[in-house]
């Protein structure tokens, strides 16, 4: 990706996450679509607010696909090793011993489950970028991580305009209102 | 949890007493978010290490080196010289290999399980006990590796295509080992790094030298606290819980299946699973509180780690106590009610026989100490009893799992191959060694980690609520 210049966005700094949700959920309504908020602790009315819908997240898929893949791909390992490719007589047991196999098989159902579930959230969440333009803000590396929540309009959003975006943001009284570049 | 003990009004009662729900608060009232912000990323950002911890860094770091040297001399000799023979195949290494994944156990159930049950207080303890599970998984991973005498054909354990075209033997609980402890040991460390991830990002932003933060950086993955983000890390949190939950109580039945599979008097019976599990989680609450009590009082932190955090986990030790406690009698019982004359031999063997005296020390230190005065409220909450009782039953697992290997090897059904077992120096080195191991894995954790995840304990506190109203304020 070329490297951008100008603006990404308005960023204004709230104290509580309760003025957070307000200004987003009030944003959202007025029509802002190319938002985010930051916030220190896990916020999913904050979330809800600028219309992110857990329901229809795709982790809880990627979890339930990586698991079933490592339950077939473990237990047909196991089956073809077993019986075709090395099979050997261990104490008169059948070849075909499904009720042996379904323990390595439960045990990689839960590994490609975890994995997936862990390598999917980075993945949607576009994790690791260890550049991202809201770290130039000089107030959001103090706060986003400690105390402080932010909500972060984006100049890409077609309603962006820098100095009425600005005013309408200082109306939900928030403690500074900082423009970021990219 | 009784609030009655403490007197309504009094200054101790304001300060323990959270009043809107009438029970014992899981940390001070007084901290806010930048409080425990500070409060732990001091601990690993300041550039002055305690003396204290050089100390103990340089006395484990030496008994590592012990268990370095007792492994290269087990390298050049092989393992005959450690006390292993017949009939006694499986010694120390089997002992320990057990003792510590069971000491494992208690990180996850307090990371995982605690987290499905929504028992809020265990988010202080978390982190460091899910830590102390994965560096003793790597200790307790060591002991079949290096018991198979040749260590550098260890892959030979995992399903590959070789040259050779020979295949591992899924029928055999010992391969099945192989994949429950991979795979205990790689979602642990995965769910743990994942739970890392937002605290690495506020120690990013909070570091002052340039390595620092790069190092933090870079291990953020640039976590920088999109709600989104959060979203999808809470579902991600939650479904590893979900798995590490089954998962935690897999691995130990799996163990148990070693044993249980086997024909072996003392051994072969349908009680192991249940049993190894909870005394896993016996010994393992154990070993937390053998970390937590120096750790919080060492760096100060009463006031994130408090009087709850121990007196609940003497509550879980009194449980799993009473269910191990029940195994043995169990054990017992069966002996005589089986009217198996092997089993009978066996359990009389086990109590009244040469090493009769490695039967008592674990019902002392396992039932008789700590079932008798766990119950008292007063003696949970008093650190220096419990940091002896954490030791006490450390030592009576350690013993249990000595008496099912030794006792049921050295004495089996043909009176004309019973033998004895008796450590060798080796064997000692290398168990006392992997304490060293995993104490210096500990000290480096709480050096450069945040050793209490301060998101989780966030959520504790009256800032991150959001009061109704506040939200209802425009438009809906």
């Amino acid at each position: 990706m070329p490297p951008r210049e100008g603006t990404y966005g308005l960023l204004a700094e709230f104290e509580t996450p309760g003025d957070l949700v307000r200004a987003a959920r009030q944003s959202y309504q007025d029509g802002w679509r190319r938002m985010d908020c930051y916030s220190p602790i896990a916020l999913e009315e904050a979330a809800e607010a600028i219309g992110f819908d857990r329901k229809r997240d795709k982790v809880p898929l990627c979890c339930l696909v990586g698991g079933l893949m490592g339950l077939c791909a473990m237990f047909l390992l196991e089956t073809w090793i077993n019986t075709l490719a090395y099979p050997i007589n261990i104490a008169g047991r059948p070849l075909y011993s499904w009720p042996a196999f379904i323990v390595p098989a439960y045990e990689w159902t839960i590994l490609w489950a975890g994995l997936s579930a862990a390598f999917c959230m980075f993945a949607l969440n576009g994790l690791p970028s260890l550049y991202h333009p809201v770290f130039n803000a000089p107030n959001f590396r103090d706060g986003a991580s400690v105390d402080k929540f932010f909500l972060c309009l984006e100049s890409l959003d077609p309603k962006f305009d820098l100095i009425e975006a600005k005013k309408y943001l200082e109306s939900f009284g928030p403690i500074s209102v900082v423009e970021v570049e990219y | 949890m009784a609030t009655s003990e403490i007197k309504p009004g009094s200054p101790e009662y304001e300060r323990w007493v959270d009043p809107a729900t009438g029970e014992y608060r899981v940390i001070e009232p007084t901290q806010t978010f930048k409080s425990i912000t500070d409060k732990i990323t001091r601990i690993v950002l300041t550039p002055h290490t305690p003396m204290g911890w050089f100390f103990l860094f340089s006395v484990f770091g030496a008994l590592t080196v012990m268990l370095l040297v007792a492994l290269t001399w087990l390298f050049l000799k092989g393992v005959g010289i450690w006390a292993i023979t017949m009939p006694v195949a499986w010694g120390f290494a089997i002992i320990n290999f057990v003792w510590w994944i069971g000491i494992g156990h208690a990180g996850t159930l307090i990371s995982a399980i605690l987290l499905l049950f929504k028992q809020q207080w265990r988010n202080s303890i978390s982190r460091f006990a899910e830590a102390m599970t994965i560096f003793a998984v790597m200790c307790a991973g060591l002991f079949p590796l290096i018991h198979v005498g040749r260590p550098w054909l260890g892959y030979w354990l995992l399903p590959l295509p070789y040259t050779m075209t020979v295949w591992p033997q899924f029928r055999s609980p010992l391969e099945w080992d192989v994949f429950a402890v991979s795979t205990y040991a790689t979602i642990s460390v995965v769910f743990w790094y994942v739970g890392m991830v937002p605290d690495f990002g506020t120690m990013r932003d909070r570091a002052k030298s340039k390595v620092a933060q790069y190092f933090y950086g870079i291990i953020s993955l640039g976590w920088r606290g999109s709600v989104k983000h959060w979203v999808r890390f809470e579902t991600a949190s939650l479904l590893l819980a979900g798995l590490a939950t089954p998962l935690v109580l897999s691995v130990h039945t799996v163990i148990s299946f070693d044993f249980a599979v086997a024909i072996l008097p003392g051994w072969h019976t349908t009680i192991f699973p249940p049993y190894f599990v909870a005394g896993a989680i016996y010994s393992g609450f154990a070993m937390v509180l053998t970390l937590a009590i120096p750790l919080r009082k060492w760096y100060h932190l009463e006031a994130l780690v408090t009087d709850r955090h121990i007196d609940n986990m003497g509550k879980i030790m009194l449980v799993t106590g009473f269910i191990v406690g029940y195994g043995y009698g169990m054990e017992a019982f069966m002996a005589w009610y089986s009217a198996s004359h092997w089993e009978y031999f066996t359990f009389w063997n086990r109590a009244f026989g040469p090493m009769g005296w490695s039967y008592w020390t674990l019902i002392t230190c396992n039932l008789a100490i700590p079932l008798t005065t766990l119950w008292v409220r007063k003696w949970r909450t008093n650190m220096t009893f419990m940091f002896i009782m954490s030791l006490i039953v450390n030592t009576g697992m350690w013993f249990e799992r000595f008496v099912i290997i030794v006792t049921s090897l050295t004495r089996d059904y043909l009176p004309s191959s019973w033998g004895t077992y008796r450590a060798t120096k080796w064997d000692y080195m290398t168990f006392v060694g992997t304490l060293g191991m995993f104490t210096t894995l500990f000290l480096l954790f709480v050096r450069f980690l945040p050793m209490i995840p301060m998101f989780e304990i966030r959520l504790l506190l009256p800032g991150s609520k959001i009061r109704p109203k506040a939200i209802a304020g425009n438009g809906d």
